[in-house]
């Protein structure tokens, strides 16, 4: 069988995600999101699935939600004016614990801002667009390769640490058309469910792991969820000691599995004098560009992060004592982490913010100002 | 005096964190005796309920049950009943919560016709708040967002949803317990988006600020407004109880269903 598939991004984000299980998709039409919902009421239906299209994008985050408490895995995308409506019920999920993975393909904003053109601004939104302490996870593709295999790792992620996983691509990776080798084996992570019996089934346990058992709905598990700070039985309490505790495991859950999460890939470091940190799209260029540098004797490296949130922090600090270079398309966002890391003078910024991709060429225009000589 | 229905409660959640006076414990007794009386398998019954005074019911119920966001009930419930058709999904919502922050959603689901047996809990006000006026506060009624009465006109929540494609609605009071009973089952039993408005008394947010002096009074009000069906011509403020409108329309999970199995047999022949 030919594995090799010409696709665009998000067409392999709807296929990445059937090959992960996913039998729910829920959503409301937007650019440049919408060929996921088109493939999804197309396949879903297929293989014994549901395809629902909502009224609005808060339904869709919350339906996607609801299917899950039933056991399946659950899918919804949009763009940046209906992530700003998924917030509410996306914080639901995550204080809930309530697994699913969210698409946004980014452009331009505010607001209704460029609906047909790329934007990495939705960064920071990603991370703190719902209200009150959050974990999150957020993946960020830069090929069509990569969003069929992050689509699985998300489901997987979502799964494993019951929270909503974003995977945040940008208008050209979604509808950028590339060579998709289909993995021919994948690791397929399903939720743990109880191994005790109902009576003794305690759905926000704190246990050792940080993350308790998740039954489905239906399954004679009866229990309560709700969006009120809760106990370990799920019920809602105003008690600062199960308050803290509920805060605590609920922040730090992800913790103890940070090296498996923090995805990265590094180019050229050991003996990079400039470290160009850039991801989704911009990452594109940024490669391009340390090939050309290196090509002239510049000593450049490429810092890609694919999990942008939580931030690959220790990955980074490997390489330490350089200068850095940020390049992304929005006034600055993932560029205030590299600076919490090093200090804001040994980094430098590159920013574009009028719909079109930073170029190789302003890549390299940018490393020459910085890297002087060889 | 609980004791037919104590089966269906969580004691350790009681009591309950309803005002003295509140119409919401006596509705919730009659939606557990139409699920007693429907026989209904207690591990399949789902509760969900939004933001509200309303929406703290399923917590005291001994089911799957999910108090969702403010508003959102329907389509949590709307994901809930098309993952799983088998379940048989309850939906509790205020009136603020299901025809306010929610109004699209109860439009939208009775479009649909899902089969969702849904009950809004009606008080005229936002009680959890403190007694803001809401979509349903009659007319010139005060709350404390309506200080020198309500301006606006309330929606005809029943004749709304008939409008928006529901096929089951019905409503009864706080005080016409065992009639509510009986809609709750015919509710359920309607193959579709099924909606019962539960009317209901605030005394604390309500009632104080619009000469109810007792809950009594509240109940008694209840009971002289509501008329049946070609019982009487109404006089102001009374409104009807009982089965307001039923008919048949494809139910959306059904429908699904159906285009499963369609496509199923064309990939068998193809």
């Amino acid at each position: 069988m030919n594995r090799a598939r010409l696709m665009q991004g998000n067409e392999a984000v709807a296929e990445g995600a059937l090959a992960a299980g996913v039998l729910f998709y829920a959503g409301y039409p937007i650019t440049p999101s919408t060929e996921i919902a088109e493939i999804m009421a197309e396949r879903l239906p297929l293989i014994g699935g549901t395809f629902i299209q909502m009224e609005d994008e808060i339904a869709s985050m919350a339906a996607i939600i609801g299917a899950s408490l039933t056991g399946l895995k659950a899918l919804t995308a949009t763009s940046g004016p209906g992530f700003s409506l998924k917030q509410e019920n996306l914080g639901y999920a995550i204080a809930t614990e309530i697994p699913c993975v969210v698409v946004n393909v980014q452009r331009g904003g505010p607001s209704t801002g460029l609906p047909t053109s790329p934007a990495q601004a939705d960064v920071m939104q990603a991370k703190w667009g719902t209200h009150g302490d959050h974990p999150i996870i957020v993946l960020t593709p830069s090929s069509v390769q990569e969003c069929y295999e992050l689509a699985v790792i998300a489901f997987n992620f979502a799964e494993e640490f019951r929270i909503p996983v974003i995977l945040l691509m940008d208008e050209v990776i979604g509808h950028l058309r590339e060579k998709v080798i289909i993995p021919p084996k994948l690791t397929i992570i399903d939720r743990k469910r109880p191994a005790v019996p109902p009576g003794e089934y305690i759905p926000y346990e704190n246990n050792e792991s940080m993350i308790p058992a998740m039954a489905n709905f239906g399954d004679g598990y009866r229990y309560h969820v709700t969006g009120l700070t809760h106990n370990e039985k799920g019920l809602p309490t105003g008690n600062p000691e199960v308050t803290k505790n509920f805060m605590r495991r609920l922040t730090q859950k992800l913790n103890p599995y940070l090296d498996r999460i923090q995805l990265v890939e590094e180019v050229q470091l050991d003996d990079a004098e400039l470290i160009v940190v850039a991801y989704g799209c911009t990452s594109r260029s940024a490669l391009e560009a340390v090939h050309i540098a290196r090509g002239a004797g510049l000593r450049v490296g490429l810092f890609r992060p694919i999990t942008i949130w939580p931030f690959p922090q220790k990955q980074l600090e490997k390489y330490a004592n350089r200068k850095y270079l940020v390049a992304e398309m929005n006034c600055g966002q993932l560029v205030g982490e590299i600076e919490r890391i090093f200090g804001y003078k040994s980094v430098e910024r590159l920013n574009r913010l009028d719909g079109e991709l930073i170029t190789p060429q302003e890549i390299l225009g940018k490393i020459r100002e910085v890297v002087h000589y060889v | 005096m609980f004791s037919d229905i104590a089966q269906y409660f969580r004691a350790e959640t009681l009591p309950h964190i309803w005002c003295p006076g509140c119409g919401i414990g006596t509705v919730m007794a009659a939606i557990a005796r139409a699920i007693k009386t429907l026989q209904l398998d207690q591990n399949k019954v789902i509760f969900v309920s939004g933001i509200g005074c309303s929406s703290r019911l399923p917590g005291y119920l001994d089911f799957n049950t999910i108090h969702t966001t403010h508003g959102r009930a329907l389509p949590f419930a709307t994901g809930i009943k098309a993952a799983r058709p088998e379940l048989d999904v309850f939906v509790i919502m205020g009136d603020g919560d299901s025809s306010a922050i929610g109004g699209n959603h109860l439009i939208h689901a009775s479009r649909r016709n899902i089969d969702l047996t849904a009950i809004i809990i009606n008080n005229s006000i936002y009680g959890m708040t403190g007694g803001q006026t809401s979509p349903l506060t009659p007319h010139d009624k005060r709350g404390t967002t309506s200080p020198f009465g309500n301006l606006e006109r309330p929606f005809q929540i029943l004749e709304l949803v008939k409008a928006a494609g529901a096929t089951y609605g019905a409503r009864a009071t706080a005080y016409h317990n065992q009639l509510l009973t009986e809609l709750v089952m015919d509710a359920y039993n309607n193959p579709g988006f099924s909606l019962v408005e539960a009317i209901s008394q605030c005394p604390v947010s309500y009632g104080r600020r619009n000469k109810f002096k007792t809950p009594a009074d509240m109940l008694l009000w209840q009971k002289e407004h509501a008329f049946k069906a070609g019982q009487r011509a109404p006089r102001e403020e009374d409104f009807q109880i009982g089965e307001i409108f039923k008919s048949q329309a494809p139910e959306y999970t059904r429908e699904y269903e159906k285009l499963r199995q369609k496509l199923r047999e064309i990939s068998l022949d193809g």
